[in-house]
């Protein structure tokens, strides 16, 4: 099949037609668009298509459960910029891969979902894994496609990995019936899709660009709030560059993290709910706010009525223009690619100091800056994050999940570099993190990847161990286990009178565990051990799971709690004043 | 922009005729939150497209929101809030009335005035056909009403801009924008 001609814009001529099934077709489009790994689990609806990968030359990365498969895409994708392929069988295949869909969906992380589906002649008779996999999954992609025909196919595949990854990235789904792919036509693969209904703005309004630099220009009290759209469009260099030339002080969301380095003079970190309190006080008194990709997420904002009040114009840079005016109307609105806008907007602003806003902010830096009540002989979770950042030296990617360790990861692992902290932000999907890393990894084989996980997240993917083992994966998993679901435990400890209702859950042998699955296993519980068990970690070829027995009742500060203002934070001694 | 006040608004989308293109528009004004109140949908003079003519109720920012979203879905090619000055609109609604000897010709003054049909005749019901625009149709409902209204279908709103502007494929479309034509 690789004698193939491709139709590309250089052959300047139209390839004579192949015959093929529609699976072997499939395979030729994943191969035309780059495809280098698929994650995913054959069932009978995919027999069709998992034979023609047989000896394709693809590789393919067998899993254990198709959510895993979809966040071991996810996060190809997240560490790569490229899209990330996930394959599932029809029914339960599919339906499994719904939690990935939807938390890639709510990243705008670009992902192609593939599904076998029942023969065309069986659509709408309740046949056996049939399910109706494009009804469920239309408000969690870009976009879907049933394929009614395999000539239909290398069209739905080019246009399929044209949306993902263009404009707003996001997942989309292509729903194969089984017969689709048994059937015989002849295959060329389109050099463009015609889509008059996607037509994505990159350049920005000039005039908008020029209201925006007169602002930044005029601002007393400036700040970058920058987001994951910054990372998606590749504009760090140009983030960076503007937050030097007008000495801007930059605040980043989760997504946003690596967006700007956070060892940089000039990062105050995260803001929002768990956010720095000197960033959430410098939301609370600039004066320009430039939003870069950022969409005023309500764990961003906290009330967005107490939302920057002495703010006088918001700057909203967006390739979506339906972030723009969302939550918060903006003064100067900007739709357009994150990068392209700021590569002309700096050109458009001058150098600038702001000496007495930067001795406020330094001010609050001294005054609140993150800290922890250490105990002597316990081991905080928030330290193991700075043993890990001084490990690595802050070169590592790191993966999360969801929880406590998600938000001590992002405040104490100072992310320098774009596509090195990978987190479900808008799903808070548990069981991301361990799957992602794997997706991470196979993606940067040159990258130490280490999964911040906690013992909840952990044991909802656990199952890919074996994924991890079968490839030797050295994906490096660092279990912050306080025996609790911590965030739930801790809002139960703030706001329901410490009923510690289902939150309490105990430990597996994780070592054991890990061991069952052939995969390293370490158990930390003396702080003197938690550095050196990061050391063997890194030495060893291969997956490890390290079991840190952290502090059980140890709570994540600043907290600003839901709904409330941003200025309104509690600490480890209580309301910050 | 917000806080303006909630009033009907016309948009005439131009989507793509391809299956499952109702659900994901029917979809999106749940999903979201807003409500839709009517949705038309049939053919265009391009047997490609299909043209959608929905009722929203919303301030000028929902509205927004909505026309926003609506450009999102990849098989929406064109949105155009029709203004109320600008527009022409028709609705069509099928009232099956009772009626005997006694209140027949009394119905029929009234199907007369509206200029409106009947299509069906039976000893103690008649089947009338009214077009025009929504407060007509309401009209004409509410005349009948007291004879007794056995069944009621409408179409919902169908509406188009007045003059030579056509809200079309061939114009070009612009950053997904909102496109008032003429308002």
């Amino acid at each position: 099949m690789s004698a193939i001609e491709l139709a590309t814009p250089s052959s300047g001529r139209k390839p004579a037609p192949v015959r093929m099934t529609g699976a072997q077709a499939l395979v030729e489009c994943l191969k035309a668009e780059g495809v280098e790994y698929i994650f995913g689990i054959p069932g009978g609806a995919v027999l069709p298509l998992y034979d023609a990968l047989y000896n394709s030359g693809l590789k393919t990365i067998l899993c254990r459960h198709e959510q895993g498969a979809a966040h071991m895409a996810d996060g190809y994708a997240r560490a790569t910029g490229r899209p990330g392929v996930v394959l599932a069988t029809s029914g339960p295949g599919a339906t499994n891969l719904v939690t990935g869909i939807a938390t890639a969906y709510m990243d705008s992380i670009p992902l192609v979902a593939i599904t076998g589906n029942v023969s065309r002649s069986l659509i709408g008779r309740d046949a056996f894994q049939e399910a109706d996999i494009t009804g469920i999954t239309l408000p969690i992609t870009k976009h879907n496609f049933l394929v009614r025909s395999a000539k239909e196919l290398p069209w739905v595949i080019r246009a399929a990995f044209h949306i993902a990854t263009t404009g707003r990235p996001g997942p989309v789904l292509v729903d194969i019936p089984k017969d689709v792919g048994t059937e015989e036509f002849g295959f060329t693969y389109p050099e463009t899709v015609d889509l008059p209904g996607y037509k994505p703005t990159y350049k920005g309004h000039i005039r908008q660009i020029l209201e925006a630099a007169r602002a930044i220009m005029n601002a007393k009290r400036p700040l970058l709030y920058v987001g994951g759209g910054a990372i998606a469009s590749g504009a760090h260099q140009e983030v960076r560059a503007l937050a030097e030339k007008c000495h801007l002080p930059v605040t980043m969301t989760l997504m946003g993290l690596g967006a700007f380095p956070g060892d940089h003079p000039q990062s105050l970190g995260m803001l929002g709910m768990h956010g720095t309190a000197y960033a959430n006080y410098a939301v609370q008194n600039c004066d320009v706010l430039i939003a870069v990709g950022a969409r005023f997420d309500d764990r961003v904002t906290g009330n967005l009525k107490t939302f920057a009040p002495r703010v006088e114009q918001i700057i909203h840079i967006d390739i979506d223009p339906a972030e723009i005016g969302k939550n918060v109307v903006p003064h100067v609105p900007i739709v357009g690619d994150c990068r392209a806008v700021l590569q002309v907007l700096l050109e458009k602003v001058k150098e600038k100091r702001h000496p007495e806003w930067w001795q406020q902010i330094d001010a609050w830096r001294r005054e609140y800056p993150l800290q922890y009540r250490k105990v002597e002989g316990q081991i905080h979770p928030q330290a193991v994050c700075e043993a890990l950042y001084e490990v690595t030296g802050g070169e590592a990617i790191v993966t999360t999940d969801v929880g406590q360790h998600q938000m001590w990861a992002a405040q104490y692992y100072k992310v320098k570099h774009p596509r090195h902290f990978i987190s479900s932000g808008g799903l808070g999907t548990m069981g991301f993190g361990f799957p992602a890393g794997i997706g991470a990894k196979l993606a940067r084989p040159d990258k130490e990847v280490f999964v911040v996980s906690g013992d909840g997240s952990f044991q909802m993917n656990i199952q890919e161990l074996a994924t991890a083992a079968d490839h030797n994966v050295g994906v490096k998993v660092i279990i912050i286990n306080n025996l609790y679901l911590g965030m739930v435990r801790q809002w139960q400890e703030f706001f329901y009178g410490r009923r510690y209702a289902d939150s309490y859950l105990g430990t597996p042998d994780f070592v054991t565990i890990a061991k069952g699955y052939g995969v390293k296993g370490m158990l930390v519980t003396d702080p003197a051990d938690v550095k050196p068990a990061l050391e063997e970690a890194r030495a060893h070829d291969g997956p490890v799971v390290i079991d840190v027995r952290v502090v059980p009742e140890e709570n994540c500060f600043p907290m600003v709690p839901a709904g409330g203002s941003n200025s309104e934070m509690i600490g480890p001694k209580g309301w910050i004043e | 922009m917000q806080g303006s006040k909630e009033r009907e608004h016309t948009l005439s989308v131009l989507v793509e005729n391809r299956p499952g293109v109702l659900s994901r528009v029917a979809g999106l004004f749940s999903r979201r939150g807003f409500n839709i109140e009517s949705i038309v949908v049939g053919t265009t003079e391009d047997r490609r497209y299909s043209r959608m003519t929905i009722v929203v109720v919303g301030d000028e920012g929902e509205v927004e929101q909505v026309t926003k979203q609506l450009h999102k879905l990849i098989d929406v090619i064109k949105i155009s809030e029709l203004s109320p000055h600008e527009m022409v609109e028709r609705e069509l609604a099928l009232i099956k009335v009772a009626a005997d000897r006694s209140t027949r010709s009394e119905i029929l003054q009234i199907v007369d005035i509206f200029r409106a049909s009947v299509i069906d005749v039976s000893e103690r019901s008649l089947v009338i056909e009214v077009t025009g625009d929504t407060d007509k149709v309401k009209a004409m409902i509410d005349l009948l009403r007291p004879f007794g209204i056995k069944e009621l279908v409408r179409t919902g709103r169908v509406a188009m801009t007045r003059g030579p502007r056509a809200v079309s494929v061939t114009e070009s479309r612009q950053g997904g924008g909102l496109q008032a034509v003429g308002g």
